[in-house]
């Protein structure tokens, strides 16, 4: 379920006065009840993932075979796979994983997308018009094309699926972030550094890019979320990163084998972990952009 | 507005251009052709290399793409070459078994959202506002494809009421419409469920900023009943961003699509295209490609112009 928000949110008109301290934007923000219970949550899940193994050191990948996909057991709380390994302890790994890629891929999608909008929307003109297009090009060809072709191309790995989930996903913020700067480029704290001799590498970085990050910021929180969608849809497919390292995605499509046993404890785990995290991910989302989006500032 | 259409008509040239380079070159690219999908292990060189010629794959890329485009542009999406079938005809198959699921699923979704978010901005901040919303989040958060799962667990495994999956029952010789009913129905359902999630928030947001406008303050103070203030005056204004959504969320439609096919096992365009790219069945894979890359661009476009003809305070010049 992507999310078209980026395309309704028009550009806010940012405060001319330069900002001093924790800004009333993040106070805003952790007004919001949302926000506490998104951060809290997903401190939880990191935490389950990877402070969560020094805890409970069973080992994901040692096979039980007597004890095969067995339910929920006090061996075993949250049961066993097909090859009878601990679905607890595969839980627990395969949300670092997940986890990692997800939040890796929306930040590098977040560093393409803003330098393509930034270059695009302050030099204007024919090279705007072309690099915009471009945009709409890439847009149009479904991201799952990208995905299963790039996937077959080369050996899945982490690294490589954090690039290619970047590759199929910044459009959108460099579109927003283009938006931002078509009408930020006018202010006249711009011109100002026009006219002080300020060179245009400096007026992008230190002028404009301070001012379209919370734009930013609000669109890469949900790309995470979709990042992560991502990576669990890949797996899905059967394109995700390669056994023996489990991660939510994959254990959940591996389940799917499982639903005429009704072996609940295979399918319902990785399902909610990945709904948390989607979840809280959205959350801390909406909160960001209601303290952000000056429109929606009450 | 009649040189506004046409300009973007214009703008829309280059971008389905640029849709065919790259997905003509991108499918090329990848290494291991439909010869060594066709052939599997007993691949020898020799064989590989006569398949090739027969599909004249062993022409530069340019060229292929020469012959490719210059079939396009006559209305020819080539052969199939694992279904000795045209990808037209496939398609033809194909898109309208996707499009009952999408377009029912859309439809649900539309009415689904349009009611849920209204209310829930007409008695905003109440237990019913609060209690949609969580629930909505909860459903927007869920991947599609676990969405399937679980309906399949709970109505076709524990309950049995509908089947797992497939289009039809391959015991019986003559599936009439409920048999079409009964194996569309968790497809649709998943679709339209996943979009009603998304899509109730802004409907909510939108009919929100709607119901505080002059207008309707001066609705309500010349005495119109509540029922019209909503559905006639605050309706009409408020949909306007749900319109635009539904041009923009194709792209995202067809993946959904895709997910839900391959877990339901529906015969569709997603599972055509699934399967084409697991064969590397080129015509096909580019056919559904330029198609949804075509839907895409017009998609957009139509969700622009509608927007405007909507709402008449926007003029496009």
């Amino acid at each position: 379920m992507a999310t078209p928000e980026a395309h309704l949110s028009s550009p806010p008109s940012l405060p001319l006065v330069e900002r001093e301290g924790p800004s009333r934007e993040w106070k805003t923000f952790w007004s919001n009840p949302l926000a506490w219970i998104g951060t809290i949550l997903l401190t939880l899940i990191i935490l389950f993932s990877f402070v969560g193994p020094v805890f409970y050191p069973a080992s994901p990948y040692t096979p039980h075979l007597n004890a095969a996909l067995a339910p929920p057991s006090a061996a075993f709380p949250l049961g066993t796979d097909s090859l009878g390994r601990n679905n607890l302890s595969r839980l627990m790994i395969g949300g670092q994983l997940s986890l990692e890629v997800g939040f890796a891929a929306a930040f590098v999608s977040m560093v393409i997308g803003v330098g393509y909008g930034l270059v695009s929307g302050f030099v204007g003109g024919v090279l705007d018009a072309v690099l915009m297009r471009v945009v709409d090009v890439l847009y149009s060809i479904p991201s799952l094309f990208f995905l299963l072709f790039i996937d077959s191309v080369f050996k899945p790995n982490a690294v490589l699926l954090v690039f290619v989930i970047a590759m199929v996903s910044w459009f959108g913020v460099a579109r927003l972030v283009r938006g931002e700067v078509l009408s930020l480029k006018r202010r006249d704290y711009v011109e100002a550094a026009h006219a002080l001799g300020a060179s245009n590498g400096r007026i992008m970085l230190r002028h404009l890019l301070p001012n379209v990050m919370g734009v930013v910021l609000v669109s890469t929180t949900l790309q995470v979320a979709n990042a992560i969608l991502t990576v669990a849809g890949l797996s899905f497919l059967g394109l995700g990163l390669p056994p023996p390292t489990p991660n939510w995605g994959q254990m959940l499509s591996d389940s799917m084998n499982y639903m005429f046993q009704n072996a609940w404890w295979l399918i319902y785990p990785p399902g909610f972990a990945i709904l948390f995290v989607e979840l809280c991910v959205n959350f801390i989302g909406v909160s960001l952009h209601q303290a952000f989006d000056p429109r929606l500032r009450r | 507005m009649g040189k506004y259409i046409v300009y973007r008509f214009i703008q829309a040239i280059p971008a389905m251009i640029g849709v065919t380079i790259i997905g003509f070159f991108l499918v090329h690219i990848v290494p291991g052709g439909p010869a060594q999908a066709m052939l599997g292990p007993k691949a020898t060189p020799q064989k590989i290399a006569e398949i090739d010629r027969i599909y004249g794959l062993n022409k530069p890329l340019i060229v292929q793409y020469g012959i490719w485009m210059w079939q396009l542009l006559h209305g020819n999406l080539g052969q199939s070459y694992f279904y000795n079938q045209s990808v037209w005809s496939l398609i033809a198959v194909n898109l309208p078994r996707t499009l009952a699921i999408v377009g029912i699923g859309i439809l649900l979704a539309h009415v689904g959202s349009v009611i849920l978010g209204s209310l829930q901005a007409y008695w905003k901040n109440s237990w019913f506002d609060y209690t949609a919303t969580a629930v909505t989040y909860f459903f927007y958060a869920m991947p599609y494809f676990w969405l399937g799962i679980i309906l399949i667990l709970v109505f076709s495994v524990d309950l049995n009421w509908f089947p797992s999956g497939g289009l039809s029952n391959p015991l019986n010789p003559h599936p009439g419409f409920g048999s079409w009913v009964a194996h569309t129905t968790l497809p649709v359902a998943t679709m339209a469920i996943g979009t009603i999630a998304g899509w109730a928030q802004y409907m909510r947001t939108s009919m929100d900023e709607t119901l505080v406008q002059d207008y309707i303050r001066t609705a309500r103070s010349k005495g119109v009943g509540e029922v019209m203030v909503v559905m006639k005056h605050a309706l009409r204004n408020s949909i306007l961003p749900l319109i635009t959504l539904l041009g923009f969320a194709l792209p995202s439609l067809f993946s959904g699509a895709l997910f839900v096919e391959v877990v339901f096992n529906y015969p569709g365009m997603g599972l055509l295209f699934w399967n084409a790219a697991v064969q590397r069945d080129y015509p096909v894979i580019l056919g559904i490609v330029v198609l949804t890359g075509l839907l895409t661009i017009v998609g957009n476009l139509l969700a622009d112009l509608l927007y405007g003809l909507i709402d008449p305070r926007i003029k496009y010049s």
